[in-house]
C-alpha cells in the first residue's frame, strides 16, 4: 500500500531524512516512534506529499508521490491525515467539516455527503454535536472529529501524525480507543506516536528512527521483547517508564 | 477693533438636497473603491505571498510605490492624464466627464496597495497547519485558499478593513481637486456662493466627524464581539 524507498530529504545543509526504507501493506498497522526530531513528522509527511523530499521514491497505492506528473490533490483525496494539532476549520460547523472535502474534492451530493457525516460522527461517538463549532468542543472530541473527517473520503489508508501529543491525558484514551477500532476493522494505517501501549495493542509493526534514520524496523513482538538497537532500548526504558 | 464673527447658518437647509447629493456621491466613491480594493488587494497579498518570485516582486514593488506617494498626487495623475489617454487610444469625444470614473479608479489603485497589506498579515496569521490540512483533504491550492484561509483571515481582518474604510471615507474630500461634487466639494460650494464658507465647513466638518466617529464606534463593538466569540 505504501512503500518508501531509500527516502532523503534536507533543509538546507541539516539532512532530516536520510535513505529512509520501509513499507505498510494492506490492512497493516505500523507504529513509527523515535526521540522528537528524528525526523519521524517529516517521513510520515512525505507520504502524502506535505513535505517534498529530494531522493529516493514514495509509492502509495501504486502511484509515485514524488512524480511531478502526479496530480497530489487526487492523491491526498483517498489518504486520511490526521494532525497533532487537530486543524479542524474553525470556521465551519463540524458537520461542515466532515461534508467540505466529500462536497468540493469528491463533487458528492449534499445529501449524501451528510449522510456518510453523520454515520462517521456517530461512529466517534459525536453525533449530536455536527451543529456546534471545533472551538466548542474538548480537544480529545476534536480529535475525533478530524478523524471522522478523514475517513469521510473513504481513503486507502490513514496517517496519524502524534494524533494524542496535543491532548490533554485524560482525553487521550478516547481517541485510541477510535483508532484502535479503526485497526481492528482492517484500515491500513501509519501512526507517528509516542503511545505504547497502542503500539503493544494494534501495531503489526514498529518502526523506530533516530536522526533522520530508520534504525529498526521489527514486528511488534520482536520490538518490544529485545530492540536490536541501544538507541531504541534507551528510547524503551525511558519512555516505558511512566 | 474688530467685529465679531456673525455665524449664519441660514443657507444650510436650502441647500440639503445639493449636500445629500454630493454624501451620495461621496459614499459611491468610498464603496466602490473599498470593493475594488479590496479585491485587487487580495490578489496582490496573495501574489506577495506566492513562491513565484515575479508575482511576488511585482507584488512588493507596487505596494511600496504606492505607499510611497502622496494619495492627492495619485488623484491628480487620474484626473489629468487617463482621461487624455482615453481620448487618444478610444476616442472618446473631448471633454467627456470621466472624473468620478478616474476618482474611483484612483483610489482603488491606492487603496489596494494598503489593503494588501493588512490583507497579508490576515493571511499569514492563518496557521499554517490549516492550509495543511486543507491539502490533506484532496484540496488545491485555490480551493485551500478559497474555502480555508481566506474567510479565517477575513475574519481576523474586518475591523482593519472597516478601520481602513474610515479613512477611504475622509480621504475622498480630496477629489476636490478635481472640483467633484462630492460631500466637501458640494459644501464649499455652497459657502463659496453665500459667502459663508466657515459655517459650511464646520458643518460638513460635523458631518464627517458624526459619520466616521459612530462607524468606528461600530468597529469597536464588533472587535469587542469578536474577541469574545
Amino acid at each position: 500500500m505504501i512503500i518508501i524507498d531509500n527516502v532523503s530529504k534536507r533543509y538546507g545543509d541539516f539532512q532530516v531524512l536520510t535513505d529512509c526504507t520501509t513499507k505498510v501493506g494492506k490492512g497493516e498497522v505500523v507504529v513509527v516512534c523515535g526521540p522528537s526530531g528524528s525526523g519521524k513528522s517529516t517521513l510520515i509527511k512525505c507520504v502524502n506529499g506535505l513535505e517534498p523530499f529530494h531522493r529516493g521514491e514514495i509509492k502509495v497505492n501504486g502511484v509515485s508521490v514524488g512524480d511531478p506528473k502526479t496530480v497530489l490533490a487526487k492523491l491526498r483525496a483517498h489518504v486520511g491525515m490526521v494532525f497533532q494539532n487537530f486543524e479542524l476549520f474553525p470556521h465551519m460547523t463540524i458537520m461542515e467539516n466532515l461534508t467540505v472535502a466529500q462536497l468540493k474534492v469528491l463533487g458528492r451530493e449534499k445529501a449524501e455527503a451528510e449522510e456518510r457525516g453523520k454515520q462517521l460522527l456517530d461512529r466517534v461517538g459525536l453525533g449530536a454535536q455536527a451543529l456546534k463549532y471545533p472551538g466548542q468542543l474538548s480537544g480529545g472530541q476534536q480529535q475525533r472529529v478530524a478523524i471522522a473527517r478523514a475517513l469521510a473520503m473513504d481513503p486507502v489508508c490513514m496517517l496519524f501524525d502524534e494524533p494524542t501529543s496535543a491532548l490533554d491525558p485524560e482525553m487521550i484514551n478516547e481517541v485510541l480507543d477510535v483508532m484502535t477500532e479503526l485497526a481492528q476493522e482492517g484500515m491500513t494505517m501509519m501512526c507517528v506516536t509516542h503511545e505504547m501501549g497502542f503500539a503493544r495493542r494494534v501495531a503489526h509493526r514498529v518502526v523506530f528512527m533516530d536522526h533522520g534514520c530508520i534504525v529498526e524496523d521489527d514486528a511488534k513482538e520482536a520490538f518490544f521483547a529485545h530492540p536490536s538497537s541501544e538507541r531504541a532500548r534507551q528510547f524503551l526504558a525511558k519512555i516505558l517508564h511512566h | 477693533m474688530h467685529e465679531i464673527y456673525e455665524f449664519d447658518w441660514s443657507s444650510i437647509p436650502g441647500a440639503l438636497p445639493y449636500l445629500m447629493h454630493g454624501m451620495v456621491i461621496s459614499l459611491e466613491i468610498t464603496a466602490s473603491a473599498v470593493i475594488f480594493g479590496i479585491v485587487w488587494g487580495t490578489l496582490l497579498a496573495m501574489m506577495r505571498l506566492s513562491s513565484i518570485s515575479p508575482l511576488s516582486w511585482f507584488a512588493a514593488g507596487y505596494v511600496n510605490l504606492f505607499r510611497s506617494i502622496p494619495l492627492v498626487m495619485v488623484l491628480l495623475w487620474f484626473f489629468l492624464i487617463i482621461p487624455h489617454l482615453l481620448e487618444t487610444i478610444f476616442g472618446f469625444p473631448r471633454g467627456t466627464d470621466l472624473r468620478f470614473g478616474s476618482a474611483i479608479a484612483g483610489f482603488a489603485l491606492f487603496e489596494a496597495a494598503y489593503y494588501a497589506e493588512i490583507i497579508r498579515a490576515g493571511i499569514q496569521s492563518v496557521p499554517k497547519g490549516q492550509i495543511s490540512a486543507a491539502n490533506a483533504l484532496g484540496m488545491t491550492y485555490g480551493q485551500g485558499m478559497w474555502l480555508v484561509v481566506l474567510p479565517q483571515a477575513f475574519r481576523n481582518m474586518v475591523p482593519l478593513l472597516l478601520t481602513q474604510a474610515i479613512i477611504l471615507f475622509q480621504d475622498t474630500s480630496l477629489v476636490y481637486v478635481s472640483a467633484l461634487a462630492d460631500f466637501f466639494g458640494a459644501a464649499y460650494k455652497v459657502g463659496d456662493r453665500d459667502g459663508r464658507l466657515v459655517e459650511m465647513l464646520l458643518f460638513a466638518g460635523a458631518v464627517y466627524f458624526i459619520i466616521c466617529f459612530a462607524f468606528s464606534q461600530l468597529v469597536r463593538y464588533y472587535q469587542k464581539k469578536l474577541k469574545v466569540a
